[in-house]
């Protein structure tokens, strides 16, 4: 039922084929990219070359290919934004759970915090959190430096799973009051089995949603993050869409129009395409579509 | 109603003491203050390092040091600034008032054309215009700030002075540089992209809110019973409808500020707006502790404040909640 829902929303399944194309164009980068990250195109003069048969999207300031960088940025991007979100929707499904089930005083704590977290901009507390724990040397030793991938991974997830664990107890207070759950209970079931054979599985719809939407919030905060230049660096040749993005700002003035058109749009690109699949999700999961039909 | 709005001030006040202590440590932690104005003041003498220490409230006893911040903070006695040691207060007003500008301008464009459109795609649901409000929408939702304010700038730097000869609405800053005294048409003019990138987000999220909010009321008892009165159908809608619509968009317009002064940060740094947005940014990448902190301060407050206004506003338009 729900599957057939979900294939019924042209627009979702469209953009999982995007995104499968998306995924196999950047698993395959080795043949799909035409240039290194780093190379140039061809000896110089080489730099800002609009489009042509050499260089499809252009190339950028020292030359590079704009097409073959935007696969690798895509790469790092998507690995950023996946990683992410699943991390902070398993630990937003742990802690909304809990909150949910036990009610009380852990649940009044984590529920003040999450509001105001999410009623603070964004950006400022994600800066500032990334200097601070930048700053604990034991634990960069684990999550890497503040300039690595697996540094912005770990930040993003700390921010993360707010939003999923407030949907998540949010469900759970709803299911827990049901009487499958009185019966559960009544024969004699601990509290953890009812949460993990009852609870979690009977919330997976909104789980999912809440992780489609994860996804596109971790990409679209890493590329705001290296907007800005707190992203990951560009050390070791690499690249992601938010360094890309964030090159078209200076480019943008002098007219280079390739540098930002293409990286933008691949990002918005993606970011519908997540969006899109949540929506569907949402529809196809959504108990109370069911008595319609 | 009175008592309610009392007590939650007062619950307020040590939220505010308890977040402020927090950024506090955080930010000795994460911009090590000392070590930022020993970069900007290579050669400073510990007289004057130990008077730096003391004015901010720098001690190595995180309770102490915080409660001596917290002094000189609210007798009004704050440190100067360590880049250029300027006065905070003028720099902080200054950038407050143009985000309070654009802020307000791009926030109630956003809120009546979003509530607006909403309405419009609500009253047809499923018709053609429902579907294009819709996608519109979500493309808006979907597109990040940024990649707007980037396009515009592409669009309306470079390329329509090239295709119509002249310059439509400029890129950067609230004047001209060089420019003295005020002039509304040109602040308008230089404020019309930045408004336009942050109203784009919010009439986004408005407009869906609104429908899907308007939608529940139009379906629901009363308006069936307001019509079998006889009542007229605009007086259905205003009177029963948009009115009973608003309850819950008014709450989100409360608690969604942060996110508008999130947006705000991203927009005034890519069109080069003075305000606090761009204070915050070039505060914390010369890891500036007395500029940073008051910022800090006026944001917690003003989040804390649009918090109590959402929770009052709705218990004030909708009767059926009980406070206490």
């Amino acid at each position: 039922m729900a599957m057939r829902r979900f294939l019924s929303h042209k627009a979702a399944v469209a953009s999982c084929v995007l995104l499968a194309l998306m995924v196999l164009a950047v698993i395959l980068s080795p043949i799909t990219a035409r240039y290194g990250v780093n190379e140039q195109v061809r000896k110089p003069p080489n730099t800002f070359l609009p489009p042509q048969k050499l260089a499809w999207f252009g190339t950028d300031e020292i030359g590079r290919d704009m097409y073959s960088r935007l696969i690798y940025g895509i790469r790092v991007s998507l690995i950023i934004g996946l990683f992410s979100a699943l991390i902070s929707t398993i630990v937003g499904c742990v802690i909304g759970a809990v909150a949910g089930f036990r009610g009380g005083r852990f649940d009044d704590i984590v529920m003040r915090v999450t509001d105001l977290f999410l009623a603070f901009p964004f950006l400022v507390a994600l800066l500032v959190v990334r200097n601070t724990i930048g700053g604990i040397g034991w634990l960069t030793a684990i999550i890497g430096d503040k300039s690595s991938a697996r540094f912005v991974v770990f930040l993003l997830s700390v921010f993360g799973w707010m939003g999923v664990a407030r949907i998540v107890r949010g469900q759970i207070l709803s299911l827990k009051e049901r009487e499958f759950i009185e019966a559960a209970r009544a024969v004699g079931a601990t509290r953890r089995y009812i949460v993990r054979t009852h609870l979690l599985p009977n919330s997976i719809g909104p789980i999912m949603v809440a992780l489609s939407f994860a996804v596109v919030g971790s990409i679209i905060a890493e590329s705001t993050l290296a907007f800005f230049g707190y992203g990951p660096q560009a050390g070791d040749g690499g690249t992601s869409l938010g360094i890309l993005v964030g090159a078209a700002k200076g480019a943008v003035q002098s007219g280079y129009w390739w540098i930002a058109v293409f990286p933008c749009f691949a990002l918005v690109l993606i970011s519908l395409a997540i969006n899109f699949i949540g929506d569907a999700l949402r529809d196809a999961t959504d108990p109370r579509l069911d008595r319609g039909e | 109603m009175l008592r309610f709005t009392i007590k939650r001030l007062a619950w307020a006040v040590p939220t505010l003491l308890l977040v402020t202590f927090l950024v506090y440590i955080a930010l000795r932690l994460g911009t090590d203050p000392l070590q930022s104005y020993l970069r900007a003041n290579p050669r400073a003498t510990k007289v004057k390092i130990a008077q730096y220490k003391s004015v901010n409230g720098l001690s190595s006893n995180y309770v102490l040091g915080y409660f001596s911040w917290l002094k000189n903070f609210v007798t009004f006695n704050w440190p100067r600034s360590i880049k250029g040691s300027r006065e905070v207060w003028p720099a902080l007003k200054d950038s407050m008032v143009n985000t309070v500008r654009l802020g307000s301008l791009a926030t109630f464009v956003g809120v009546v054309v979003g509530l607006m459109v909403g309405m419009f795609a609500a009253l047809k649901p499923g018709s053609r215009r429902d579907v294009a409000v819709n996608t519109a929408a979500f493309l808006g939702i979907s597109i990040p700030p940024y990649i707007t304010a980037v396009l515009f700038q592409l669009l309306f730097a470079v390329y329509w002075s090239r295709w119509f000869g002249h310059t439509l609405f400029p890129t950067s800053g609230v004047y001209p540089p060089g420019h003295m005294g005020f002039d509304l048409v040109l602040m308008l003019k230089h404020m019309a992209l930045p408004t336009i990138v942050v109203a784009i987000q919010v009439i986004a999220v408005y407009s869906r809110y609104m429908r899907s909010s308007l939608l529940d009321v139009l379906n629901s008892d009363f308006m069936r019973t307001a019509r079998s009165k006889g009542i007229s159908e605009r007086q259905i809608l205003f009177k029963h409808g948009v009115r009973n619509a608003l309850i819950p968009v008014v709450t989100i317009a409360a608690l969604d500020i942060g996110s508008i002064i999130g947006g705000l940060i991203i927009t005034e740094n890519i069109f080069a707006y003075p305000g606090m947005g761009m204070y915050f940014l070039s505060a914390f990448d010369t890891g500036d502790f007395p500029l940073l902190m008051p910022w800090m301060v006026l944001v917690v407050f003003s989040t804390l404040m649009f918090n109590l206004i959402a929770d009052v506003s709705y218990a004030f338009l909708d009767p059926r909640i009980r406070l206490d």
